[in-house]
């Protein structure tokens, strides 16, 4: 096996510059983003990497015009919605694939893992439609119906399911829990980081929803912050970095979501991928 | 509050996709005994107790405790408790939640439960631990939560399955000694699955010796090993095992005839010619092997005796009131 001939510190630096090179890739919308957020409209396309001159006006505006503060209201009912309605049908079906003997089970779970396969474009048309015909446009659960249950989720959590050793289900019938009691009990402990994980991906992907919002509310007062940002881009041409600003203020919730759940995030990514 | 814990088992067979586990056993485990399943790898054992546990349903047969035919009865309405292998302890809960549970399922208000739990600890020997999760103590601790957890319930049965299988030698040694004094201690019958042959002649008070999904004997220890009711069994017990000669090399007869090592003496004035092929040394004693025609033979001396060496020719001897013999065709005693 060939071995490298290079000194320890120099393979440091090169991982370290190639480090550097790609958080610099990864972080440069996002300077940008902040940058043009608090200038004012007219500098904006003046020097736009640097912060030049310094204002909250940008924010307060993007704030006020795009109503981005019914928008946030919106988003965080509805993500929260969708979070806890992905966990609970997930944690259900993924426990009944996983534990539970009956006939086809395998066919209906190759049925789920298929829908995964459709994109979700596919489905507007008629999730409209029927949305239309329950009366439940410019609602909340118009804006969360289609989301409420995931495959992925369901993957997620059956496979972290399966790796549960038998003898703890044993353990627990002898202790006299049934599987609803285990569920309870043992697995959905056991699966918490997982569960973490797909919370906070539930989460995000509702509020980065853009296609549905838009389709689904025909009222500005059901906006949610992507379709807010859309509405601040139609109406405000002449001002540049004013939905810059709205990404901004959309996009500080969830930074902070990430912030305080990275640890959970990352142990769910990787829950049964290292030995423990 | 006596209850009466035998177990009955009746003509009870476990297939699984085609495969025979168990195969038609029948065996009683008496009130209080402590019933050791022996055998090899893949003999039924572990089938066996999991349908005393309820955990398989038995193809064909009964199972009975204290009585009455528990088929249908769900695990925990059996009133008995499993110790596994892996232990199979809750991760996520502390030693005392661990040992509490069994009682919190069962709705014992939480005072209560958590005296009970701290009562199994302390006769464990786990009162310092009951803060702790079981991924914070070692083998021999978590073991002995898992018995814990067993005992808190009072069941009338204990199912144990290779329990100390996952221990080094010194603690398996130990904890086979608290077992002993803890069934002495409680109301309960044992039923303990074990490949090793040492548990078996330690702990039990009968041990059922299996072969390929049936039960070859069943009996104390030392019946088992004096009186082995097959070949198999009588060289599955005892370490080396029994030489088994066939016919005609011994005595003229038409049977297999089986000696213990300890039973072959290197002696002068024996009637068997052998061959040494090599010397163990033990320390505390000497294996020596040999060949009887082309059967192969061991005997086991006094390290401080003399031992011949490799390649000479012996005599051996071999007292009739040590020689078992056995039908060469069905392999079964002959003896009484």
């Amino acid at each position: 096996m060939a071995t490298s001939t290079l000194p320890r510190g120099w393979r440091a630096a090169g991982r370290y510059g190639l480090l550097t090179a790609v958080a610099v890739v990864v972080l440069f919308p996002i300077w940008v983003m902040v940058v043009g957020a608090f200038k004012p409209f007219g500098d904006v396309l003046q020097d736009p990497l640097l912060p030049t001159s310094v204002t909250l006006e940008t924010l307060r505006t993007a704030w006020r015009d795009g109503n981005l503060g019914r928008a946030l209201v919106n988003s965080t009912i509805v993500s929260l919605i969708v979070t806890m309605a992905q966990l609970v049908t997930s944690v259900l079906s993924a426990y009944a694939f996983a534990f539970l003997r009956f006939p086809g089970r395998t066919f209906a779970f190759g049925v789920f893992l298929a829908t995964l396969l459709v994109p979700f474009e596919a489905t507007v048309v008629v999730n409209r439609s029927t949305i239309q015909d329950l009366d439940w446009l410019n609602s909340f659960q118009g804006l969360a119906a289609p989301f409420l249950a995931t495959a992925f989720g369901t993957f997620l959590l059956r496979q972290v399911f399966l790796q549960l050793p038998k003898d703890l289900r044993e353990a627990a019938r002898m202790d006299g829990l049934g599987h609803l009691g285990f569920m309870r009990e043992v697995a959905v402990p056991l699966a918490r980081p997982s569960l973490g994980a797909l919370a906070l991906f539930g989460f995000l992907s509702s509020w980065n929803q853009y296609l549905w919002p838009t389709v689904i509310s025909t009222d500005d007062d059901w906006n949610t912050v992507q379709s807010g940002l859309r509405t601040l881009s139609q109406a405000q041409i002449d001002k540049p970095n004013l939905v810059i600003a709205g990404t901004v203020i959309v996009a500080l919730p969830i930074f902070l979501v990430l912030l305080v759940f990275q640890r959970q995030l990352v142990r769910g990514l990787t829950a049964g991928a290292v030995k423990g | 509050m006596p209850i009466v814990a035998d177990v009955q088992l009746r003509n009870l067979s476990k297939v699984f996709d085609g495969v025979t586990a168990v195969d038609d056993v029948s065996l009683d485990i008496g009130d209080h005994d402590f019933m050791i399943l022996l055998g090899p790898s893949g003999c039924g054992k572990s089938t066996l107790l999991r349908m005393i546990a309820g955990l398989e349903d038995p193809t064909t047969g009964d199972v009975s405790i204290g009585g009455t035919r528990v088929n249908d009865v769900e695990p925990k309405q059996r009133d008995v408790a499993m110790v596994f292998q892996s232990y199979a302890l809750y991760p996520h809960k502390t030693v005392q939640a661990n040992i509490e549970f069994p009682l919190k399922v069962r709705g014992v208000a939480k005072p209560e439960r958590a005296e009970q739990a701290r009562s199994a600890a302390a006769t464990l020997g786990l009162t310092e631990y009951l803060g702790r999760k079981p991924g914070q103590l070692s083998g021999g601790q978590r073991q002995r939560v898992a018995l814990a957890r067993a005992i808190v319930r009072r069941p009338a049965v204990f199912c144990m399955d290779e329990p100390l299988s996952n221990l080094d030698a010194k603690l398996r040694g130990e904890t086979r000694a608290e077992l002993v004094a803890l069934h002495d201690r409680l109301d309960s019958t044992f039923v303990y699955v074990t490949h090793d042959q040492v548990e078996a002649m330690t702990m039990g008070s009968h041990v059922a010796v299996m072969s390929r999904g049936r039960i070859e004997q069943v009996g104390s220890p030392q019946e088992v090993y004096a009186r082995p009711a097959s070949v198999f069994v009588a060289q599955f017990i005892g370490t080396p095992p029994m030489n088994v000669l066939p016919p005609g090399t011994v005595e003229p007869t038409e049977w297999l005839v089986g000696v213990r090592p300890e039973h072959v003496v290197v002696d002068p004035d024996g009637d068997v010619d052998a061959t040494v092929t090599l010397v163990e040394h033990l320390g505390h004693e000497a294996l020596v092997h040999l060949l009887v025609g082309e059967a192969a033979v061991v005997s086991r001396v006094d390290a401080a005796a003399s031992l011949p060496a490799t390649g000479d020719a012996v005599r051996l001897a071999m007292p009739p009131a040590h020689r078992h013999r056995f039908d060469p065709s069905t392999t079964r005693r002959v003896d009484p």
